[in-house]
Order: C-alpha cells, then sequence, then structure tokens
C-alpha cells in the first residue's frame, strides 16, 4: 500500500480524483439545499411556469404583447430587444470606431489630437453614468407639442424619436430581404462568369436598379390594405401617433453604447491601421497608387484582416454590455428576466435561460466572426510570416 | 582645403517647423487643419464658457442659475457631502475622508517598484484596507460603529473596488496557475470555471450573488449582501485577471522552468521564484489595465441597490430645487471617475512603455 503511495502517477490522479469529488459534492450540496429552500417555501421547480401568462407590464417590445402573455414569449421579446440593441449599438460603434480610428492615425497633429480626446473622454467614464447622462438628457427634451422637427417628417421630443415608417407585413419584409442576400451572395459568382469587368459592372448596376424597383412593388403591393405606404408621424392631441417611434430608453442605450463602444473600436481600428507594415504602403506609392488607392487597395483591406479577432472581443463585450439596460428601464433579456424572477420566483430556471440565452448570443457572435476571419484571411499568409 | 564642397548637416527641424509642415505643408493639408481648429476652438470656448465662465459656484445663487446659462455648480457646493459619503452620518464624515486618502495613498503607493514583491504588497494592502475598514466600520479605539447599510458616495466605490482587488489578486493566481496544471482534470476544471464565469456579464453575477445566493447557500455561510457581491465581483474579477497571468506564464521561455528542475527545485519555488515574477513581469499593462476596467466597473453595484457615488449622485440631484441640474451632479460624478481612471490608465500606458524599452 505506501509502495501505491510512492508512486508518482497514482499520487496525482488520487490527488484529482479527490478535487473533483470535493467539487461535485459542493455542487451537490449547493443543489440539495436549494430544493430545501424552495421546498420550505412551497415553490415547484420545473420549466412549466413558461406557459403561465405573466400579468406585468414593461417598456419596450418589438414584437406586439399584452401583459395576459405567457412567460415564454415574454422573456422571447426580452432576447429580440437584447439583440435590437445591441446590434443598433454594435453598428452605429463600428461606424464611429473606424472613424475615430482613422482621424486618430492622421498625420495631422490637430485631428490626432481631437480623436485621442475623443477616446479619452469616453473611455475613462463607465458606461453605467454615460447612460444615465444621455437618458436624462433624451428625456428631458421638448414635450411633444414643442417638438423639434426636421421638415415635418421627423420629430424629436422628451417622448421619443419618430420618423416615417412603411405599412408593410413582415413576410413582405422578409422576402425583399431575402431577395437582397441572395443577390450579394451570387455577385461574386456573376464576376467570375463575366470575364470582363466593364460588363460585370454594368450588370452589376442593372440588378441593383432592377431590385430595388422589385422591392418598391413588393412594398406597394403587400402593404396593409387602405393605408398609404408610408406611414407619417402626426401630432394627435397630447402625443404623437404614427410612424416608427425609437423611446428615449432605447434612444439613451444606443446613444451611449455607440459612443462608448466607438472609443473602444476605434483603439482597436487604430492598433490595425498602425500594424500594416510600411513596405505595403511605399510599394503602393512606388507603383503610383493615389493616396485613396493606397488607402482602400492596401491599408484598410489589411487592417481589417488584422483587426477582426479583437473586434470579435468588443463586440462580445459590447452585447454583455447591453445589461445595462435595466439602469434606465429598458425592458432588456437581463430586466425581463430579473422581473420574472420577483414576479414568479423560479428563480434557478430563469438563471438557467439567463446565462443559456447570453451564452448563445456570445457564441453566435463568435462564430460569425470567426467564420468571416477564416473567409477573408490571406491565403497561405501562415507559410509566409 | 576647399570649404565650398562641404555641406553643413542636416539641421534638425525645430518644433515650430515640424508643427508648420505638419499642419500646412500644402493646401489639402492647410485647409483640413484651419477646420480641425476651428471645431477643437468652438469645442474649448463652449466648454470652458459653460464650466467657468457663464456658471455658478455657491449654493445661495442657486436663483441665478437660470439667467447664467452655465454649469450650475451651486447643487455641487449644497449637495457634495451626499455625493461623497451617502448616508455616514455627519458628524463622522471625516472617518470617511480619512480612510479614502488612506485607501488611495495604498493604491499610489503600489504603483511604485520598491513596493513590488508579494510580502511588500500584501502587507501594504493589507494594513492600507484594514485602516480603511476600521475607520469606516469603528468599533474600536473609541470610534462609533457604523454598519456598511450606512456606507456610500466615493467610500463605498472605493470599497468594492480595494475589497474585490485584495481577494481577487491571490484568487487569479491561484486559477491561472490551476488552468496551467499539469495534471489534466485539474486544468480542465480550472479552464471551465474561467470560461463559464467569462461568458457571463458582470451584472448576471452580482445579481446572482445578491439575490440567488441566499437559496443555495445554508444560512450561516450567508454574509451581509455586500460582502457576498463583492465575493461574486471578486471571482468575475480574478477570472478575467487569471487570463491576462496566463498569458504571461505562457510567454516564458520553457528553459527558465527547466532550469529549475535540473537545480531540484520544488514545484512552489519554481512558481515563486520563476515563473510568477516573470509573469508579472510580461502582462503587468494587461493586470494594470484589468484594474482600470474594475474600478469602472465598480458603478454596476447601484443597479443591485448599493448606494455608491452614481446612485448617491442620483439622490443628490433628485429633491426639490436641484432636479434640474442632472448635468452638472453627472459632469461632476464623470469628472472623479475620468481622475481615477485616466491616471490609472496613463501609469498603465509608462508601465508599457517602459518595460518594452527594458526588453529592447
Amino acid at each position: 500500500m505506501l509502495k501505491l503511495f510512492r508512486n508518482r502517477k497514482f499520487r496525482e490522479a488520487l490527488f484529482q480524483a479527490a478535487v473533483v469529488s470535493g467539487a461535485a459534492v459542493l455542487i451537490i450540496a449547493m443543489i440539495v439545499n436549494a430544493r430545501a429552500t424552495l421546498d420550505a417555501q412551497g415553490m415547484t421547480s420545473g420549466y412549466g411556469f413558461l406557459q403561465r401568462t405573466t400579468g406585468w407590464d414593461f417598456s419596450f417590445s418589438v414584437l406586439p404583447y399584452t401583459i395576459s402573455d405567457t412567460y415564454s414569449r415574454t422573456i422571447l421579446i426580452g432576447i429580440l430587444n437584447t439583440l435590437l440593441l445591441g446590434f443598433l449599438g454594435i453598428f452605429f460603434a463600428t461606424i464611429i470606431g473606424t472613424i475615430i480610428g482613422l482621424v486618430r492615425t492622421s498625420k495631422n497633429y490637430v485631428f490626432s489630437f481631437i480623436g485621442t480626446v475623443y477616446v479619452e473622454t469616453f473611455r475613462n467614464v463607465p458606461l453605467i453614468l454615460q447612460a444615465l447622462f444621455w437618458y436624462s438628457i433624451v428625456s428631458n427634451l421638448p414635450k411633444p407639442r414643442a417638438a423639434l422637427s426636421l421638415g415635418d417628417t421627423v420629430f424629436l421630443t422628451g417622448r421619443g424619436l419618430y420618423f416615417p415608417g412603411i405599412n408593410i407585413y413582415g413576410l413582405a419584409v422578409a422576402i425583399i430581404a431575402i431577395l437582397f442576400i441572395a443577390w450579394m451572395v451570387m455577385l461574386p459568382t456573376f464576376k467570375r462568369m463575366m470575364d470582363k469587368s466593364s460588363s460585370y459592372h454594368q450588370f452589376k448596376l442593372a440588378g441593383w436598379i432592377v431590385l430595388g424597383l422589385a422591392a418598391l412593388v413588393i412594398a406597394y403591393a403587400s402593404r396593409i390594405p387602405d393605408t398609404p405606404l408610408v406611414n407619417m408621424p402626426a401630432l394627435k392631441g397630447l402625443n404623437f401617433k404614427g410612424g416608427i417611434r425609437v423611446t428615449p430608453e432605447l434612444g439613451a442605450l444606443v446613444i451611449a453604447i455607440s459612443l462608448y463602444g466607438g472609443a473602444y473600436i476605434g483603439e482597436v481600428v487604430r492598433a490595425g491601421l498602425m500594424s500594416v507594415p510600411r513596405g505595403q504602403i511605399e510599394a503602393g506609392f512606388v507603383n503610383g497608387l493615389s493616396n485613396y488607392h493606397i488607402f482602400s487597395r492596401i491599408r484598410f483591406p489589411l487592417a481589417i484582416r488584422a483587426v477582426l479577432p479583437s473586434l470579435t472581443n468588443q463586440y462580445v463585450q459590447l452585447m454583455k454590455a447591453t445589461t445595462i439596460g435595466l439602469v434606465v428601464g429598458f425592458s432588456d433579456f437581463f430586466m425581463i428576466i430579473s422581473t420574472s424572477i420577483t414576479q414568479s420566483g423560479q428563480t434557478m430556471e430563469l438563471l438557467s435561460i439567463l446565462m443559456g440565452g447570453f451564452l448563445c448570443i456570445n457564441l453566435s457572435i463568435a462564430f460569425v466572426m470567426n467564420t468571416i476571419n477564416r473567409k477573408i484571411a490571406i491565403k497561405g499568409q501562415d507559410s509566409r510570416s | 582645403m576647399n570649404t565650398a564642397n562641404l555641406v553643413s548637416p542636416p539641421v534638425k527641424p525645430s518644433f515650430l517647423d515640424k508643427v508648420k509642415t505638419n499642419l500646412f505643408g500644402n493646401l489639402l493639408d492647410a485647409s483640413v487643419s484651419i477646420i480641425g481648429i476651428i471645431l477643437l476652438a468652438w469645442l474649448v470656448y463652449n466648454i470652458v464658457d459653460w464650466m467657468f465662465v457663464s456658471s455658478i459656484w455657491s449654493a445661495e445663487d442657486e436663483p441665478l442659475c437660470r439667467e447664467a446659462g452655465g454649469a450650475c455648480w451651486s447643487v455641487i457646493d449644497a449637495r457634495h457631502r451626499i455625493i461623497f459619503f451617502g448616508l455616514f452620518p455627519y458628524e463622522e464624515h471625516w472617518r470617511s475622508t480619512l480612510a479614502c486618502v488612506v485607501m488611495i495613498a495604498t493604491i499610489v503607493a503600489s504603483c511604485f517598484p520598491w513596493f513590488w514583491s508579494g510580502l511588500k504588497l500584501s502587507v501594504l494592502w493589507i494594513s492600507g484596507f484594514g485602516t480603511f475598514y476600521i475607520l469606516m466600520h469603528g468599533g474600536i479605539f473609541g470610534l462609533s460603529v457604523i454598519t456598511p447599510e450606512r456606507w456610500g458616495g466615493l467610500a463605498l466605490t472605493i470599497f468594492i473596488f480595494a475589497a474585490v482587488s485584495i481577494i481577487g489578486m491571490p484568487l487569479s493566481v491561484v486559477l491561472a496557475l490551476g488552468r496551467r496544471s499539469k495534471l489534466p482534470v485539474i486544468a480542465r476544471m480550472f479552464g471551465l470555471f474561467i470560461d463559464f464565469f467569462r461568458s457571463l456579464p458582470l451584472l448576471t453575477i452580482l445579481f446572482t450573488a445578491a439575490v440567488i445566493t441566499p437559496f443555495v447557500l445554508p444560512g450561516w455561510l450567508l454574509g451581509d449582501k455586500l460582502y457576498r457581491v463583492i465575493a461574486g465581483f471578486a471571482i468575475f474579477f480574478a477570472c478575467y485577471q487569471a487570463e491576462n497571468i496566463r498569458a504571461g506564464l505562457q510567454a516564458i521561455p520553457a528553459g527558465q522552468d527547466e532550469a529549475g528542475l535540473t537545480l531540484g527545485l520544488k514545484y512552489w519555488h519554481r512558481v515563486n521564484r520563476i515563473q510568477l515574477p516573470q509573469a508579472f513581469r510580461n502582462s503587468l499593462p494587461a493586470i494594470v489595465n484589468q484594474f482600470v476596467i474594475t474600478f469602472k466597473e465598480t458603478s454596476i453595484v447601484t443597479i443591485v441597490g448599493f448606494f455608491e457615488i452614481l446612485a448617491s449622485g442620483a439622490a443628490a440631484y433628485g429633491t426639490g430645487k436641484w432636479t434640474v441640474h442632472y448635468i452638472e451632479v453627472y459632469v461632476f460624478i464623470g469628472l472623479i471617475y475620468f481622475m481615477f481612471v485616466f491616471s490609472l490608465s496613463r501609469y498603465g500606458a509608462y508601465l508599457e512603455k517602459k518595460l518594452r524599452v527594458g526588453h529592447g
């Protein structure tokens, strides 16, 4: 027996077994304890409550909803709200970040200084403080009667931003979207089929025009009966009716996340632009390319490839950052789950949904970005560097 | 010798010349620069005007704010005690102030390389944190007891940050070493643990710690809600910091550890004397950066119901005539955060530069 203990392999195996069983005991003890507590409170565990109606209201939804909706539908709305906020935030943060990255790498002292000030200001103040700041500004905008308007089509008020919408069904939107995506996916194939680039360019232009017209026709033909195609917001009584409304909560969060994320993405883009080897740019000069072409054909494409992994990281971070929506009362995934927990008491189940949901969202972002990364990676770069 | 053929050495362009060629080298550059300068001047003018020129500074002058058109710092003058101290008893504010000063001094001291050894840092932080806690909590040396529920404002923010650091740092070393363990099961387990916590938003972890742990932990293990939240935060922090340390560990050439092995050093000696010192050196900028992020993230505890500086700021402008002055309060709190975070991040950038030079 003692001999066995002198065996290094055996000791290691024993140690690992002990650690694993220790962890297992800990987890089981927690579950048992949770069960006991829940039983004592007369709670039934399991996911059956998802079919019950909620009976409570929340502030924002991308889908129509009533307070008699089930928990499962409410949670779905929460996820969609989070996705909407996340994608809007990521979209604008990417645009701002690209501009800031360019400005910061600019040779002009004044512009690189402005870029630095931007990054240092927005990066060094907590996102949640920025969200509260923008929310208090947005919700203190003038009342609907004194709305700031842009050509009587877009209205900015303390109750939100109103702009014209289109009266069509979701199905028509889906069909149009599929048409456009199919066209864009097919483009490279067309390009390969046509060897002369001038005829390809003409073909591409014609394709876009035909597609645009088709989209208009589909939209017009399938609009909701007896309504004009464009749905204009108009002041009715104390508030605006019609059009699309961006609530102050969503608006403030999108502003905060875009500005904050823009500062971080700006740094990522800057690092990418700086990582392009000087020789590549000089080669462009030698070949007589213009500044614009050096940027669009050499610096930018190379920089994009360099930044994608850290950009993925930033996107995941921003997606996680949407949870602070709670602080201004935006009904995102986290807020819906926490309200559900206080209302239904199904703590464990709802928490597992929350964690599973975030895991799925973040893994999907990572998957999409990694796929793009693999697609655009320069072939054979590994062997060269 | 014919001096006519001698060319004088190139003169290093003066700063002014450099600026001139950089900003006004050609027509395009010049016009772009002028647009930039106008934009910058406009920004600076407006900010200076709002903050200093047209602003009102004292609490009694609040009625003048409407006409002045600038910042109304009266709200800060009148309510700064709430922002800094929250619900801390008025006559004990000096304790809270002193505690903050001690903790800030501790943080600043640990930025000096003289303190960079495990022993010195532990002594520094334990004594600094201990002093902070005694000053805030009281109960000995004739100080009256003030329980954590009444802590608030800047002091609470600093307390959470310090507590998370002091628990999280040792934990992160353990996690990083665990993940790098040669024993496969241990390495997997630690890896799973770290990745799980890193995939979740901090808010969900804090929420779990505040609301859910009462279900899973037996009553005798449940501390105050504040301590549970700090524990959750510390685990989250440690998981991120562990990855930074792991990156530092991986950058060490294998020969270093092997040299230790040939000399017959035991595992703990190799870790303590060879691996960790080099790992910390390698990833010091990333580690400092994680502290920067953590300081900003302390603001999230306001959502789970703590009266830290953000919540106390909301309370400061929440009543009576002050409700219209929310911008001033947020700008003020923003400046406080900025001071801490900016100086820490500049320090990180300085370290990065210094260490890079050292490596050549």
